[in-house]
């Protein structure tokens, strides 16, 4: 027993001791969700800080990754042990809403920059004292919300049906998709919810078809956004169907299969950069990042979450120069130089154009949105 | 809601409820010999779609290495009883049992899965595969504590079904698959479209209830493998091996979930973590037939499947809240009219 | 004593001293262990001690958080107050899931938990007042006399003072008499009614103690993250519950602490050290968390807690105080009989196991009931003591019908009664399982034993199981576990039992089954001075010599009728007797 207790306390030893970061190092924490119900979105992220440089600016990076289990209370102990334990200069995370909203006050009570990978808007907005400590990436839900209401409008559709996950990602794209909507005129007439995991959604199917609207937005994230295709498609139900970024994925395309064809949906530009015309100053950034994310995963395996973790990436490469010229690596006035750097950024990622600001912690804009369309298995850019 | 979709919801219950049946009877299988709760069966359910698809997208699935680490394992473990019990001789025969025959079959897998051969046979192989880590399983985690009491051993089992869970994720990736279907004609009844390989589902949990219930409640060789579960001493006292009856009911259960995996792969996409909501509606059935009745198990089953498909209906968003909340009721009136006898410590 | 109250004094101490010394995320680290703990501690106390397993704790931490999330925000309610509104809620949820799901036996209890887990979980995330799956944030830090508990440091305190003081209160609660009872809830159920508990109130009571524990544990989580959202109330929390307490050994309230801190400490270590390990971050944790715990439990099968008390050197037991004696009975001298069965009838549909059955006992004789199998033995002893109700006749106790009344009220009445087959509380000591016969002596409550205010009346029962324990000559073995005796021993110990309820009339079921030779000579010993101290002893048996030697009177049952009676040497000679039960002339 003696032995035993040794041995946790060495372990409890080593784990303060191990990220023994020199003084001039940047230390960069990670917290994402490689598990648990968002794992489809977190390991393609994961993958990406897999293939990024460790250093910026003649200064060594060291990227430490948590996995937190889609789970909030692990998302706010792994940013503590971020803060505490490995001395991090900012923290990129988490993958999901919940998770990144929990984050918030742990952020901005250690006066430490965080860039979140989440959706929703709440993550930055309204800024106050907590939220200026708070960056994030992706598109805002309503962005991409209203990219669909537009759509929708200029293709004469006036009644909406709507079925998501039965979760924060669903019910955030519902909360948008409905103000977009009443937006643009549009009613929505049928609202359901299913589970990442159900075996059948035929009871919301029925619904659906039964209300027939002329279009339906499905708001799911990996393969399970297939499952009410499929079923609606087996329905004949006839309108146009929309999905969300969520399932810009090769494996959702090779589950959905035939059925996908025509499906509709917003992203970011980076999935389908060789459509884009060669003056679009994204294009390139996307090509230098898919192109080596493809070579060590596979071509095709490119996916828009990823791109959300290396446009964190590249917003801390542009603010580490700036924030090196007023601290040393690892001091709180560093972490604040990062902070103001950040909210200053004009970069060009593979989402967008980021014009942040001190009201505008997001910074994208119509630029960071397309739509594309499902062509016989590819994604097609669509008119 | 008119009588039409009246009948296609009815069909959509009936067809879930048909899945969650088999791991109902899976369930109540172990436990009537073992008195485990087998919270994994689910994962046996996914592992069977899952390593399926791999051999239909001819990459060899990872359950080879699951397979091969555990005879290993199990084989070493065996190897230490005979040595410690002083029975060196039988060692080789029981390494050969242990390790040889599931690494050969592993082997088999892997060697066929990029040669896409016919689609039976790669079902056989799939089933033979996750069939294997059945017995496997309970070789290595259960056996060794096969007294202990009904807690410890759920909270085994709990701890088993994070391990293949998480174990999943790695080999097969977030992602789902389905996989090819066996029958893909379908057929109207009235104008209800019925396809052949829903039938298919529910005619095996037909099947497999009346077998059980024929083999366990009829059968010398049924009612000595419930025997064990009852007194593993006076069992092995008359003859009856605790730990055959163990592995033998495993090697059953995980045939069963590997089937219907399979079964259902084509009417639905299973991931890595399915398992897991699937095995604890089947469970609610298995406590509805209060773990000991198959008839009984399979009907819990079907009145889940049942009130999961009319809520989605009535109230998608809703819709786990009515069915859990609707089972309590059943459970209390389950268990006000079985008789009980206190399980004694 | 002195030893486990140094210990616990330094635990308080070292307590006190880790913010100020220990490095921040180690304080991290224990404020959610000591979260954890209280949560599991109920878990102990419901799954571990009263064998309610429950997966749904998880839905009354949710309960806790959310209320006060709810309150705090919406209404700028103070969080004390939203506590107390919390708790309220939990008590009424908790009153209500209790009544409906503690009425199911076996397997059917731990579904019902995790069905209604699932169900508060749903409901919690489609709420849209209560945020949805999003979650609510901008909770309020708390305020204690002026105070911001804002610093993980501050909390630490308020989380481990809880925690203590919730571990003070449930050591108390399991070392009193409704402790006892509680314990008795795992598989002794009947007997422990037949003593005068009420097990369906007190599995209530325990239920509703473990929820209450859970809401106190919301409301801390909620106030130190200041966000909830429905995931961290799943089933799958309710599971690792479950899991920190088994793991952390589910019969001893400090296995709740250790549970909590073993699996806390494991998930760190394993996110720490497989990446340097393994290559990469992932998934590994959860597989060699798994496989981890497979393997601790087949070492540590009852938990750490209950291997590590084997390794530590065992307590030594409290000495039994001198107290002034507990109540006894009036006792009132009576002409006629004491125990009256008047044509007593029991059918179960077509058999008829009792048929117009009449003797009586008189005071202070030793009266044996005998008879061959199947003659309605066990069936008229179950209808005396309670456990079966009569088709029609009557059974007077010193002149009273008790025909009808439950076995607690009969009991209650100066009726003591041992088990056919021998049921004491294995773990538990002879004097605990003894002191358990006093039940419907005592009257303290669960508060007051959680609060420690029994300590008189507590002092008074173990005198008096003491005292029972001394007459029957069994005070080696006071502090020993009741299931290390012999059989013989363990016969005895039933019967010091019955006699600490401070009965008129003892009832014993084949005490001399299965004992040998010396081990019945010594019953008989005890049988015969009890008897001159004045008890009354109805006894039930099959051994002939034991029953011939030691009875004043027999009656002789055959098919449920009454046979024979008289005094040992007629019914010896009896050839109607002979011919039905005592081998033929």
């Amino acid at each position: 027993m003696l032995r035993c207790i040794k041995a946790i306390a060495f372990g409890l030893v080593a784990s303060v001791a191990l990220p023994n970061a020199a003084n001039a190092d940047i230390n960069i924490g990670v917290t994402l969700s490689a598990t648990g119900p968002a794992a489809s979105l977190g390991i393609p992220e994961r993958n990406t800080i897999e293939l990024l440089p460790t250093t910026v600016a003649g200064q060594k990076i060291n990227w430490i990754v948590l996995d937190d289990a889609s789970d909030t209370t692990k998302a706010v102990t792994n940013i503590r042990k971020l803060i505490a334990e490995d001395k991090v200069d900012v923290v990129v995370g988490s993958t999901i809403t919940p998770n990144s909203l929990a984050m918030i006050d742990v952020a901005a009570d250690s006066e430490t920059p965080m860039i979140s990978m989440a959706a929703s808007a709440r993550i930055v907005d309204p800024s106050n004292p907590k939220t200026r400590w708070v960056f994030k990436t992706p598109q805002n839900d309503a962005l991409m919300a209203d990219a669909i209401a537009v759509h929708m409008k200029a293709n004469g559709v006036k009644t909406l049906g709507y079925i998501g996950f039965n979760d924060a990602y669903g019910d955030g794209w519902l909360a948008e998709i409905k103000r977009s909507a009443q937006t643009a005129g549009i009613k929505v007439i049928a609202e359901e919810k299913y589970n990442r995991s159900d075996a059948s959604v035929t009871g919301q199917v029925l619904k659906l078809v039964a209300a027939n609207p002329d279009a339906i937005l499905i708001g799911a994230a990996g393969t399970p956004g297939a499952t009410p295709q499929k079923e609606l498609v087996g329905r004949n139900y006839k309108g146009k169907i929309y999905q969300t970024h969520g399932v810009a994925n090769p494996d959702f395309l090779r589950v959905v299969g035939k059925d996908g064809n025509g499906t509709l949906l917003p992203i970011g530009p980076m999935l389908v950069f060789e459509q884009l015309p060669d003056s679009n100053p994204i294009k390139k950034v996307s090509a230098e990042y898919i192109t080596a994310y493809e070579a060590k995963y596979g071509k095709g395996s490119r996916t828009t979450f990823g791109g959300h973790a290396y446009d964190a990436y590249l917003l801390i490469a542009q603010a580490v120069p700036e924030a090196l010229k007023k601290a040393k690596p690892g001091t709180k006035e560093f972490h604040a130089a990062l902070r103001d750097a950040l909210e200053k950024s004009n970069v060009i990622g593979t989402h967008g154009v980021f014009v942040m600001g001190p009201q505008e912690h997001n910074g994208l804009d119509n630029r960071a949105r397309v739509m594309i369309k499902i062509d016989n298995g590819q994604w097609v850019l669509a008119k | 809601m008119d009588l039409s979709i009246a009948a296609l919801l009815t069909q959509d219950g009936i067809t879930n409820g048909a899945i969650y049946a088999l791991l109902a009877l899976a369930l109540v299988l172990v436990f009537a010999v073992t008195r485990i709760i087998w919270v994994p069966s689910g994962e046996f359910v996914a592992y069977g779609t899952l390593t399926l698809a791999g051999m239909q997208l001819g990459k060899p699935p990872g359950t080879v290495s699951l397979l091969v680490g555990m005879a290993i394992v199990a084989g070493l473990l065996e190897v230490y009883v005979c040595i410690r019990r002083g029975e060196i001789a039988r060692a080789p025969r029981r390494l050969l049992l242990w390790t040889g025959v599931p690494c050969v079959i592993a082997a088999l897998v892997w060697w066929s899965a990029p040669l896409n051969l016919p689609f039976p046979v790669q079902v056989a192989l799939t089933l033979a595969a996750v069939a294997a880590l059945g017995p496997l399983l309970y070789r290595i985690a259960y056996q060794p504590i096969a007294e202990a009491s009904v807690l410890v051993l759920l909270i085994v089992s709990v701890a088993v079904h994070f391990t293949l869970t998480g174990l999943g994720l790695w080999f097969f990736g977030a992602e789902g698959s389905r996989t090819p279907a066996f029958a893909s004609a379908s057929f109207q009844l009235g104008n209800v479209n019925v396809n052949v390989q829903s039938l298919l589902v529910v005619g095996t949990s037909a099947a497999l209830i009346g077998v059980l219930y024929v083999f366990f409640g009829r059968t010398l060789y049924g009612k000595a493998l419930r025997a064990t579960a009852v007194n593993r001493v006076g069992a092995r006292l008359v003859g009856i091996s605790p730990s055959f009856a163990g592995t033998l009911a495993f090697a059953v259960a995980a045939l069963m979930c590997a089937f219907c995996g399979v079964l259902i792969g084509p009417i639905t996409t299973i991931y890595y973590d399915s398992g897991f909501l699937v095995s604890l509606k089947g469970f609610v059935g298995a406590i509805i037939g209060g773990l000991v009745s198959y008839p009984l198990a399979a009907a819990g089953a079907l009145l889940v499947g049942l009130l999961e498909s009319f809520s989605s209906f009535w109230a998608s968003a809703f819709k786990e809240v009515i069915v859990f909340t609707l089972i309590i009721p059943v459970l209390l009136w389950r268990s006000l009219t079985t008789h009980h006898h206190e399980e004694d410590e | 004593m002195t030893r486990s109250r140094a210990a616990h004094a330094l635990l308080v101490v070292a307590l006190a001293a880790a913010p100020f010394i220990v490095p921040q995320f180690w304080i991290t680290l224990g404020n959610y262990i000591g979260l954890y703990s209280i949560v599991t501690l109920g878990l102990v106390l419901l799954t571990g001690v009263a064998g309610q397993t429950s997966f749904g704790q998880a839905a009354f931490v949710g309960l806790g958080a959310y209320t006060t999330a709810y309150l705090t925000t919406r209404f700028g309610a103070s969080p004390w107050l939203a506590l107390a509104v919390g708790m309220a809620i939990t008590l009424a949820v908790a009153l209500m899931l209790g009544f409906i799901t503690l009425r199911m036996k076996g397997h059917y209890l731990p579904l019902a938990t995790i069905a209604w887990g699932m169900s508060l979980y749903f409901l919690f995330g489609n709420l849209d007042f209560l945020g949805g799956h999003t979650g609510m944030t901008g909770i309020p830090a708390l305020n204690l006399f002026g105070f911001e508990l804002r610093d993980e440091r501050r909390y630490f305190y308020l989380i481990w003072a809880i925690a203590l003081a919730a571990l003070w209160a449930t050591d108390n609660l399991l070392d009193s008499r409704p402790g006892r009872a509680i314990r008795a809830l795992r598989g002794s159920l009947a007997m422990a009614e037949a003593f005068g508990v009420n097990g369906a109130r007190l599995k209530i009571i325990v239920f509703i103690y473990a929820a209450l524990l859970a809401c106190v544990s919301g409301w801390l989580y909620a106030h130190l993250q200041r966000f909830v959202n429905p995931t961290p109330f799943y089933i799958n929390q309710g599971i690792e519950y479950l899991f920190m307490a088994v793991v952390g050994g589910a019969g001893n309230v400090w296995g709740a602490v250790i549970g909590a801190t073993v699996i806390t400490l494991l998930k760190e270590m394993l996110q720490d050290l497989l990446p340097s390990v393994l290559g990469r971050s992932g998934n590994f944790e959860i597989v060699v968390f798994g496989i981890l715990m497979i393997a601790l439990l087949q070492f540590a099968r009852e938990g750490i807690g209950a291997w590590l008390a084997r390794i530590l050197p065992a307590r030594r037991p409290q000495p039994v105080p001198e107290a002034p004696p507990l109540a006894t009975r009036e006792r009132v001298e009576m002409n006629g009989p004491l125990l009256d069965v008047k044509r007593a009838r029991k059918q179960f549909d077509g058999l008829v196991a009792v048929s117009d059955l009449s003797f009586e006992i008189r005071p202070r004789e030793i009266l044996g009931l005998i008879g061959p199998n199947g003659a309605g033995k066990s069936t008229t002893f179950a209808l005396i003591s309670g456990a079966l109700s009569l088709s029609s006749g009557e059974v007077m106790f010193r002149g009273e019908p008790i025909g009808n009344l439950e076995p607690y009220e009969i009991a209650r009445r100066g009726v003591g009664r041992t088990f056919q087959h021998v049921k004491l509380i294995a773990q538990m000591s002879v004097l605990d399982n003894v002191a358990l016969g006093a039940y419907l002596r005592g009257e303290a409550g669960v508060i007051r034993a959680a609060l420690r205010l029994d300590r008189a009346e507590e002092a008074r029962t173990r005198a008096a199981a003491a005292h029972a324990i001394a007459c029957t000559g069994l005070a080696a073995h006071m502090f020993d576990a009741a299931g290390s005796l012999p059989l013989g021993k363990q016969r005895i110990a039933e019967i010091a039992r019955a006699l600490a309820a401070d009965p008129v009339l003892l009832l014993l079921d084949e005490p001399a089954a299965g004992l040998r030779y010396r081990e019945k000579q010594e019953l008989a010993q005890l049988l015969r001075s009890l008897k001159q101290q004045g008890m009354t002893i109805l006894l039930v048996e099959h051994d002939m010599d034991f029953v011939m030697g030691i009875t004043d009177r027999l009656v002789v049952m055959d098919f449920g009728e009454k046979l024979a009676e008289g005094d040992p040497a007629e019914i010896q000679r009896n050839p109607v007797v002979l011919e039905a039960y005592l081998g033929g002339v």
